[in-house]
């Protein structure tokens, strides 16, 4: 298994387990009394389940497992699924951080770092595909 | 790869292109209210990144993936895979158009229909297939 594969596949199990963690909480809010706020967390919470664990999963999955590009390049641009791995989590962290914060006391600093996490998310997603495309091919 | 998991694939990653940036816009708006109409884009951001990107993506990889037959047809019925692959992307678009034309709730209805008679058929041909090599 290749290297960056192993990093996708193991920052999906922490963000596996970090989004149920989430998901707890929330269900604790009522029954526990615990601050309205903690409201916030959802959308983070199913993003960490479906960028963080899903997607994440598909993305070192598929760098790993489909048909070789070329003999030279046999998974393609090895750059260019790193870039797609740093911009995958660096963008689910900042929004992570910056949603819930945006939600508790908006302000511009939040509101920025948020198109900073959708920019970032983007890009990974266009970087991951343009990588994969070639490697779709009929045998 | 045979050529029906080629169009799967990668119209799944077209739809998760088209997803995350649907989704995108929509943090835009979290971020800095700059673009109110993102909220609408919501269903298709969530139908686009469900069905399109991963249920497309796992269809189309099952289909290369599982064991097959000793025969000529090794994969099955690949005209029931094909009609799979019509209903599937035929819902997915009714279901992100609906909210958009008059009849919302129909034209839902329809998309939802087609998804699930494409899944039905993927099924149908996976089914036999989830068997151990050899037999």
């Amino acid at each position: 298994m290749p290297t960056v594969t192993r990093w996708y596949l193991r920052t999906a199990l922490v963000f596996l387990v970090l989004a149920f963690a989430t998901g707890v909480l929330l269900a604790a809010r009522a029954p526990l009394g615990l601050s309205a706020a903690l409201a916030a967390l959802t959308p983070v919470f199913f993003h960490l389940i479906f960028v963080g664990f899903v997607t994440q999963l598909i993305f070192g999955v598929v760098f790993w497992l489909f048909p070789k590009h070329t003999r030279e390049q046999p998974r393609g641009s090895e750059p260019l699924a790193w870039a797609a791995f740093w911009l995958l989590n660096g963008g689910l962290v900042l929004r992570v951080v910056a949603e819930p914060a945006q939600a508790g006391a908006a302000g511009p600093v939040w509101g920025w770092l948020l198109v900073a996490s959708a920019a970032a998310q983007w890009a990974a997603a266009l970087l991951f595909a343009a990588n994969t495309w070639a490697r779709v091919k009929e045998r | 790869m045979p050529r029906i998991s080629v169009a799967f694939i990668r119209t799944a990653l077209l739809h998760l292109v088209v997803g995350f940036s649907l989704g995108a816009l929509i943090l835009v708006q979290k971020g800095t209210s700059l673009v109110p109409a993102a909220w609408r884009l919501l269903p298709a951001h969530i139908e686009i990144l469900v069905f399109g990107w991963t249920v497309q993506l796992i269809v189309g990889t099952a289909f290369w993936i599982l064991p097959r037959y000793a025969t000529k047809q090794n994969r099955g019925n690949e005209g029931l895979v094909w009609l799979a692959y019509g209903l599937l992307n035929a819902g997915i678009l009714l279901a992100v158009y609906s909210p958009l034309l008059p009849g919302s709730g129909w034209i839902l209805l329809a998309g939802r229909l087609a998804e699930a008679l494409g899944l039905g058929a993927f099924a149908a041909n996976a089914w036999p297939r989830v068997k151990s090599f050899g037999n």
